[in-house]
């Protein structure tokens, strides 16, 4: 782990100072303590006045629950000793944010929610080593001063948030200035009905490093992840839709590898920004659809390298405006409205073993000449070419660009002509005699048959998902 | 029968019909002739009401002709028989009798055997010859048991014997009372069957009258040779009528 | 005697007592002669051959049926006028038989027009649908996009075999009344759309959108197109542009272009009718 320059506050500071006065309480919530006050009202809570009072934390486990001796969740965490364990029974806890200054598992046990009544964060994590699992997180409400999530870590190292709940939240789960946490099998909802000013991101990530988010479902935010300054970030086997801008943003965060995601539906698709080396593969982007929705928009990148990855059914699916030595290796390009658009300011692009079908417009561009890239045995279903010499790859140069595309990209309007005869006449005449189609996007050795492969990306995303999802069994995972 | 008074039309600039008077007796055969171009045609065509005339009147049994209904005591024989070529004969025959309501027992298949149709009557249309197809056409006009005839060169494309068969038939049905209205180039086929002559020229009627009546006038013996005098020394008094 | 104004002889009003069924009995004839008929088996076998092949050879049924989509919108149109004005020309002496039945004109014509109009549709939609029984349709969305494709095929027959009764009624002579289809054709296939192109480039500063939509719309080949369009080509139309378009048809547009396709079929149809009723044969 590589250490840490920001200011961490450690545990061991408030919890030395109580840790000898806390003997006598050591069985006031037994394990098997069956809740019954789940939904119930708890606005009361009755706590052992010894150990309150004297404030000792020497407890390795304290249970928590409506009705037993500690009934409040800020309450356990005082009691609990540093690496122990506070176990949340089934029960609606409403209390002011709760504070966890200390390592420990803080853990729900027959999903206890935790209601913050629309006007508060719910827990904030002050101190590195800490998991916190199995909670149900509901009601932080928006917020335009402040950006409320449901759980916060500041500042800290090493904090898990694995297997939790969150709906009707703000901002989920907010990582600030964190370096080797992690955040898994968790499922977010969002705000139900809120306009997009009114909902904030999922998984928001601030100057973070080495972090891991991993098999999360999310929908309804704003951003589903939101990347700024982070880096060495592995995102892998999340499905994030229906969010209201995009499914993943991120902006200034080097180095971080994307694998096995799922992102559709979103409302403006993925963005990523103004970084070096990204490496996404077997990625799925689908159905992102809109007047600004891209399945993938690159900008200002340095060294992005995407392979095996599915675009399907989104209005422009690889956007390029901006990019440096771009690889694209083994995607598929299926039923966009357009499958690759290059600005002119994409650099030494390489495009490999693609497979374009079904796409209103394979390639396109805005015709810019200063535009580099390469084109190299991608399949183009539209390809009419022939085989002689059997090698698999067409005898005669594709040039996925029609005239049409330029001229719809310069008269958007002209798009409803698609498919007409008029159109068609025009395209045929581009294609006997190139005059307008700009030289670099010709492919001299298109493949006659698919070359991307099987897409792996989406069907393993959502396997893990089953696999770790019980919904209609309310006990969370055990820990990974 | 018809009463037709100052029958018009005009085909744009051109007058074909240019003020037609005329009555067509009951249980008589009445021959319309004339030059080509005379206006024989257009005049049928006005009874039938292919053609909307421009002016006048037409009266069918004392009834104006209005509508669609009155055509279902005409029977029409056009000139050309050219009918859908992948029906049979008993396709059309059930198709007419079906448009005009008329059921089995209504019809007169008399001809059918008389012209030894039966075994052309489940073939298609289109591959019989054009003899058979203007028996068939014949069979068509006569099988509703009109009571005006309409026949528009009846006998041209048949044989000598079907068109004997046809003139028998035509004969049969003015003894039946019935009225027949005919044109036809042939004039040996007029002396038999004509009553009544209607002559058209360049619209108007040059004579109408009883055969007899036209011979008298014409000083002929021969129906020939009176219309050739009329068509020679045309205008003829009109008023002779 | 009493004296009528000729006029009115033979203009079709009160219809025999047979009436509500004569032009289904009409069209009943007609359509069994016509399904009988080389050509329009020629025609069915034609949409059979290239359905299948492009099943056989041209990949899966989604790009079958995109493939389908231009040949049905290039075709349909074109042969509906062919078909309809030869065919009225060839029936002319046989209609004049008819009309000298006790049958209104109005019946008689619209007999006519389902006896056409009938078999083409019926010979389109096996011909299409038949290869896609055989060799099983790839799933919901195909299917929908199938039954969309055949509904504007028939859409389009009705729509051209009105326009072709339209001419063949109102032109005495065959040959310009088939240049007359043709000139339609080409004019609302190739010359509407290479107008309509133009006008975007050089409108292209002003807020175009909605005039290009209701161009679109009146133009039945391309309101069909853009009809598939929307279900080919849903990502590229929900851009900014298209996006005026999707909303358009996602909503009441809908029913709107339905409706306005109908009135493709009525409108000639009726003007085809006016024409019919006053026409001297």
């Amino acid at each position: 782990m590589i250490p840490c320059t920001d200011r961490i506050r450690g545990w061991h500071i408030p919890a030395s100072l109580r840790f000898a006065l806390l003997i006598g309480v050591l069985t006031i919530a037994r394990p098997g303590q069956e809740s019954t006050a789940q939904g119930s009202e708890t606005g009361i809570h009755v706590a052992p006045a010894t150990a309150l009072d004297t404030g000792i934390a020497t407890q390795a486990v304290v249970e928590v629950s409506p009705t037993g001796a500690v009934s409040s969740i800020a309450d356990g965490i005082r009691l609990v000793r540093p690496g122990g364990r506070v176990v949340v029974h089934a029960g609606t806890y409403r209390e002011p944010m709760i504070v966890i200054d200390r390592p420990m598992v803080l853990e729900g046990e027959g999903w206890p929610t935790v209601d913050g009544e629309g006007d508060r964060e719910l827990i904030r994590i002050r101190a590195s080593g800490v998991t916190v699992r199995g909670l149900r997180l509901t009601r932080v409400g928006a917020s335009m001063t402040e950006d409320r999530a449901a759980i916060r870590a500041m500042e800290v190292r090493d904090c898990t948030i694995v297997g939790n709940r969150f709906d009707d939240t703000y901002y989920g789960v907010y990582l600030q200035s964190t370096e080797g946490c992690s955040v898994t099998d968790n499922d977010f909802a969002g705000i139900p009905h809120a306009s997009e000013a009114l909902t904030g991101n999922a998984i928001h990530l601030w100057s973070t490093r080495d972090v891991e988010i991993a098999r999360n479902r999310i929908s309804g935010h704003r951003d589903g992840i939101y990347f700024e300054f982070v880096r060495n970030a592995v995102v892998s086997e999340n499905v994030s839709e229906q969010n209201m801008r995009y499914g993943l943003h991120f902006m200034f965060s080097d180095s971080c590898r994307y694998d096995r995601n799922i992102f559709r539906h979103n409302g403006s698709g993925v963005a990523v920004m103004y970084t070096n080396v990204v490496t996404m593969t077997d990625n799925q982007f689908a159905d992102n659809r809109g007047g600004a929705a891209y399945g993938l928009l690159l900008k200002e990148i340095a060294d992005p390298v995407l392979i095996g990855n599915s675009f399907v059914g989104n209005t422009v699916a690889l956007m390029a405006d901006g990019a440096t030595r771009l690889i694209v290796e083994r995607n598929r390009f299926t039923d966009n409205g357009w499958g690759v658009r290059l600005m002119s300011s994409v650099q030494d692009g390489r495009f490999t073993s693609n497979d374009f079908s079904g796409n209103t417009f394979d390639v396109s561009t805005n015709g810019g000449s200063g535009l580099s890239a390469k084109f190299d045995g991608n399949w183009f279903a539209d390809y009419r070419g022939y085989d002689l010499d059997r090698d698999g790859f067409g005898d005669v140069p594709h040039r996925p660009v029609r005239l049409f595309s330029i001229l719809v990209a310069r008269y958007e309007t002209m798009l409803v002509l698609q498919r007409s005869l008029f159109v068609g006449l025009l395209d045929a005449a581009e294609r006997a005699l190139p005059s307008l189609t700009p030289a670099a996007l010709v492919d001299p050795r298109p493949a006659m048959r698919p070359v991307a492969g099987e897409p792996t990306a989406g069907r393993s995303a959502e396997s893990a998902l089953r696999s770790t999802r019980v919904h209609s069994q309310p006990s969370p995972r055990a820990a990974g | 029968m018809l009463e037709i008074r100052d029958l018009t039309k005009a085909f744009g600039p051109l007058a074909v019909l240019r003020g037609i008077d005329l009555e067509v007796r009951p249980g008589r055969v009445t021959a319309v002739l004339g030059p080509n171009g005379a206006g024989k045609t257009t005049l049928i065509k006005c009874i039938l009401g292919l053609t909307h005339p421009d002016g006048g009147t037409i009266h069918l049994g004392g009834e104006p002709v209005i509508g669609d209904a009155y055509r279902a005591r005409i029977g029409y024989m056009p000139q050309i028989a050219r009918f859908p070529g992948n029906l049979s004969a008993a396709d059309l025959l059930a198709m007419l009798a079906d448009l005009r309501g008329a059921s089995a027992d209504q019809t007169d298949d008399e001809l059918i055997g008389l012209f030894e149709l039966e075994p052309h009557l489940h073939k298609p249309l289109r591959t019989l010859s054009g003899g058979t197809r203007q028996k068939v056409n014949a069979v068509l006009a006569f099988r509703f048991r009109p009571a005006l005839l309409i026949l528009d060169e009846p006998t041209s494309g048949l044989d000598p014997v079907a068109s004997g068969i046809l003139k028998d038939r035509i004969i049969a049905e003015r003894a039946a009372g019935r009225t027949v209205v005919l044109t036809s180039h042939v004039t040996s086929e007029l002396e038999e069957l004509t009553d009544d002559v209607v002559f058209l020229v360049e619209g108007r009627v040059a004579f109408s009258g009883p055969v007899e009546e036209l011979l008298l006038r014409t000083g002929q013996s021969r129906l020939e040779r009176a219309i050739a005098q009329v068509m020679r020394s045309y205008p003829v008094d009109s008023e002779a009528a | 005697m009493t004296s009528t104004v000729l006029s009115s002889v033979g203009s079709s009003s009160a219809a025999p007592a047979t009436a509500p069924h004569t032009a289904l009995k009409v069209a009943r004839y007609e359509i069994s002669n016509i399904i009988r008929s080389r050509w329009l088996l020629a025609y069915c076998a034609f949409f059979f051959l290239a359905t299948d092949a492009l099943l056989r050879f041209g990949g899966d049924g989604g790009r079958a049926l995109l493939s389908l989509v231009s040949v049905v919108l290039f075709v349909v149109p074109l042969m509906a006028l062919v078909f309809g004005t030869t065919y009225l020309y060839d029936a002319r002496e046989f209609t004049e038989l008819l009309l000298a039945q006790p049958v209104g004109r109005g019946r008689l014509f619209t007999g006519l027009f389902l006896g056409l109009a009938v078999p083409l549709s019926l010979a389109l939609l096996l011909g299409i649908g038949l290869p896609f029984a055989w060799h099983g349709v790839g799933d919901n969305a195909q299917m929908v996009t199938l039954a969309v494709l055949g509904g504007c095929g028939v859409a389009l027959t009705l729509s051209f075999v009105a326009i072709a009764f339209l001419v063949a009624v109102r032109t005495e002579d065959r040959v310009r009344a088939l240049g007359t289809a043709v000139g339609i054709w080409l004019v609302l296939t190739l010359l509407y759309d290479g107008l309509v192109l133009v006008g975007i480039a050089l409108l292209s500063h002003y807020p175009i959108e909605r005039p290009v939509l209701a161009l679109m719309v009146a133009n039945p080949i391309d309101l069909a197109r853009v009809l598939l369009l929307l279900r080919f080509d849903a990502g590229a139309l929900q851009g900014y542009t298209g996006a005026v378009f999707t909303q358009f048809f996602g909503g009441a547009g809908a029913a709107i272009a339905a409706g306005i396709l109908l009135l493709w079929v009525a409108v000639p149809s009726l003007l085809g009718l006016r024409a019919f009723r006053s026409k001297d044969f």
